[in-house]
């Protein structure tokens, strides 16, 4: 049978063979933990500690602001030694909470296991949201707004993202491989919220060995596991939602809008361990891979360890790297040097060599139309790019420049290297503000 | 034949009657005024009086709602003109140049990483701050060059934009460009500029650049009426390069420059003649 997918994508050479046999192991602390307040999408938490006091693991030490935020908390028990701005992976220096772990990582006493037979829909979302649950796919929207969508969005179908199409990364597969009950937990609670009738597990076919499990172990329960062709970006958003269910998110509507909502399985897995221990989000499971690491593994970190620290885990570099990668090699964040801490949407740190990364210079545009096949949007990419970089803002945005989801797709199958994601998302950038301003 | 003659003339004939009623009956009348004042504006269209080109601004002197002396690139010069037509005192504003205030050039300034994605200031500025390690420092990526309508601005071997002093007009458009708000609109009499924009120490500062201002105060302690040290950098006070002049030596780290020494290191540009009139 031919597996479901979405039209358009690449197919990268999806480099998991370096970690996807390696059991999670436990990160041991770091002699300090730089836990930034700004780790999700929306308002940055704010400091709700002082130099000098002491916290306990799981503690508050960040209060969030506003309902399109989440509270940061202490990844381990110890002392506050500063509260200031610090590298932070998205580029800048961002204001972060410093803790020196005291050794003894106790947990904080004030933490409320709860009993979900007896919780209703709003106690659950309001755990989650205690819990700083967000996003963990990469994005880091807070989990407690996906999961209160207005009354009138019913949410029919409820699905969830194992497929990890990002090359290199296998924290997801490892999760659904070593913690099954912890993810189908997650997936009875946000199912028992939502209300939906159809819960569907998307995972990418390449990870037989989970799709066995999964379907072992929700046998009985209402959920189907549904494999999906290989190909990159199945796990985006609308591209999962296209494959499961043929339907389409209408340009600049969300996913609510045709009665279906999507969450990473590692978030499940986070919102069972918030609503069943009332155990904040603390930590994640996180691939250091890449040619240019000595020895890669899915490490279980605690939320503010400095890169530094996951490279001397995993044996150190082999060589200098050639670039420095916090995510996947499609969508992650390039970094500057091990100085920063990772955070809540940290699903992988990736080493490349030199020789790995093309630097070749930019040339003109042959009108191929590779990136208008690989496009999974539908877009043209060479036509918006060529607006943007001219600030024709309103042809940007006239060829829905506004539903470009940065996947890198175009810019990957470019042969003449043109940078068609940063000169479209230079254009968004440029609507979005053109329209703050009017 | 004779019937297509005579079928065409009728025609003519009808349609030049109506386009001569038409002519008279809707003209539109143009403030012969506005047509002066349209022959003496630049005519570069620059956009830096606020409309978008010098017939929206003739239109508005005319109509009188705007001051004369809203057209940098025209200078005084222009304006005592458009009094004349309009029959009203003439008030010019003092004219100015901009300046950009840095020389850390790719030689002299480190960069944080390799840039190789669009040639564009804005885009670059996005990417963890820009590729320079200098958080002010001109990236050299010639956005403000493209935005000037005067062809004023070099770019450097070395990627440092450089500003004609003869050709810049004042007309802004590059200070709105500049994503790191390098470029600084000054006086046209002053040739001395702190050319730094970082406002890190100075031990910060001389990582990253040779040639920054590390607001170490000397220029300020030679000369305390001619520079102000704020945020650990120097500035010029405006107006009295006789006594500036004095502090350029003393700089440790040659930031100070007089334009009339010539243009930053790097630059083809000529400094501005000697015999042109100079305020000091």
């Amino acid at each position: 049978m031919k597996l479901k997918t979405f039209t358009g994508g690449i197919h990268p050479p999806d480099n998991k063979q370096w970690s996807s046999h390696k059991a999670i192991e436990d990160c041991p602390l770091p002699a300090e933990f730089v836990v930034p307040m700004a780790q999700h999408i929306g308002a940055p938490a704010v400091a709700s500690v002082e130099v000098g006091q002491s916290v306990s693991k799981g503690q508050e030490i960040g209060a969030a602001k506003g309902f399109v935020s989440v509270p940061v908390h202490a990844p381990t028990s110890g002392e506050v030694v500063a509260v200031e701005s610090r590298p932070h992976p998205w580029g800048t220096s961002l204001p972060a909470v410093v803790i020196k772990p005291d050794g003894e990582d106790s947990w904080s006493t004030d933490l409320q296991p709860g009993d979900p037979g007896s919780l209703t829909v709003d106690e659950i979302v309001e755990k989650v949201r205690l819990a700083g649950v967000v996003g963990m796919g990469g994005a880091a929207f807070p989990a407690h707004v996906k999961m209160s969508p207005p009354p009138e969005k019913k949410i029919s179908t409820l699905i969830f993202n194992g497929v990890e199409c990002e090359p290199y990364l296998t924290a997801d597969h490892r999760m659904m491989l070593e913690e099954p009950e912890r993810v189908l937990q997650g997936v009875a609670l946000l199912q028992y919220v939502f209300g939906a009738e159809r819960v569907v597990i998307g995972i990418e076919a390449n990870k037989p060995d989970a799709i066995a499990l999964l379907e072992k172990e929700s046998a009985g329960a209402p959920v189907e596991i549904l494999p999906l062709q290989v190909k990159y970006p199945q796990g985006a958003e609308k591209q999962l939602i296209a494959a499961v269910t043929g339907r389409e998110v209408p340009s600049g509507g969300l996913p609510m809008d045709i009665s279906v909502a999507v969450h990473n399985i590692s978030t499940a897995a986070a919102v069972a361990d918030a609503v069943l221990f009332g155990r904040p989000l603390i930590e994640r499971v996180c691939t250091v891979t890449g040619p240019a690491i000595r020895e890669p593994k899915n490490l279980r970190i605690r939320i503010g360890t400095p890169l530094s620290h996951l490279v001397e885990v995993c044996g150190g570099v082999t060589e200098d790297p050639g670039k420095i990668v916090l995510g996947g090699p499609m969508m992650g964040f390039t970094q500057l040097d091990f100085n920063v801490p990772a955070i809540r949407g940290t699903s992988g740190l990736l080493l490349l060599r030199d020789e790995d990364v093309d630097r070749q210079e930019e040339g003109p545009c042959i009108r191929c139309s590779r990136c208008v096949q690989a496009c999974p949007m539908h877009l043209l990419p060479t036509t918006i790019a060529a607006y943007s970089r001219r600030d024709l803002l309103a042809e940007a945005s006239d060829y829905c420049a506004m539903d470009c989801i940065e996947c890198g797709s175009c810019s990957y199958v470019c042969p003449a290297t043109i940078p068609l994601v940063q000169a479209i998302r230079y254009g968004k950038a440029a609507i979005l503000a053109k329209k703050r301003s009017s | 034949m004779l019937a297509a003659i005579l079928s065409l003339g009728c025609i003519g004939l009808v349609a030049a009657i109506a386009l001569g009623f038409a002519a008279k009956k809707f003209a539109v009348e143009v403030d012969p005024r506005e047509l002066a004042a349209m022959e003496v504006l630049p005519g570069a269209n620059c956009g830096a009086c606020g409309f978008p080109g010098c017939a929206g601004y003739a239109k508005a002197l005319v109509a009188g709602t705007i001051d004369l002396n809203q057209c940098p690139p025209g200078g005084a010069d222009v304006v005592v003109k458009l009094a004349r037509i309009l029959g009203v005192e003439a008030s010019a504003s003092a004219r100015q140049l901009a300046v950009v205030l840095c020389q850390g050039d790719n030689r002299r300034a480190q960069v944080k990483y390799q840039y190789l994605g669009l040639a564009d200031c804005t885009a670059a500025q996005k990417i963890a701050g820009g590729p320079k390690a200098c958080p002010g420092g001109c990236l050299g990526l010639a956005s403000c060059q493209r935005a000037c309508p005067f062809d004023a601005i070099e770019m450097t071997d070395d990627g440092l934009a450089v500003i004609s002093r003869e050709k810049c007009t004042g007309c802004r458009k590059c200070v709105a460009v500049c994503p790191r708000n390098v470029i600084c609109m000054t006086p046209f009499e002053s040739e001395i500029h702190v050319l730094c924009n970082s406002h890190d120490k100075g031990a910060i500062v001389r990582k990253y650049c040779q040639i920054g201002c590390i607001g170490c105060h000397i220029c300020k302690k030679t000369i305390p009426d001619a520079y102000k040290v704020e945020d650990f950098l120097a500035t010029v006070i405006y107006g009295q390069d006789e006594k500036a002049i004095e502090a350029i030596g003393k700089c440790p780290t040659k930031c100070i420059r007089d334009f009339s020494d010539g243009y930053p290191e790097g630059s083809k540009l000529l400094p501005v003649a000697a015999d042109k009139p100079h305020a000091a």
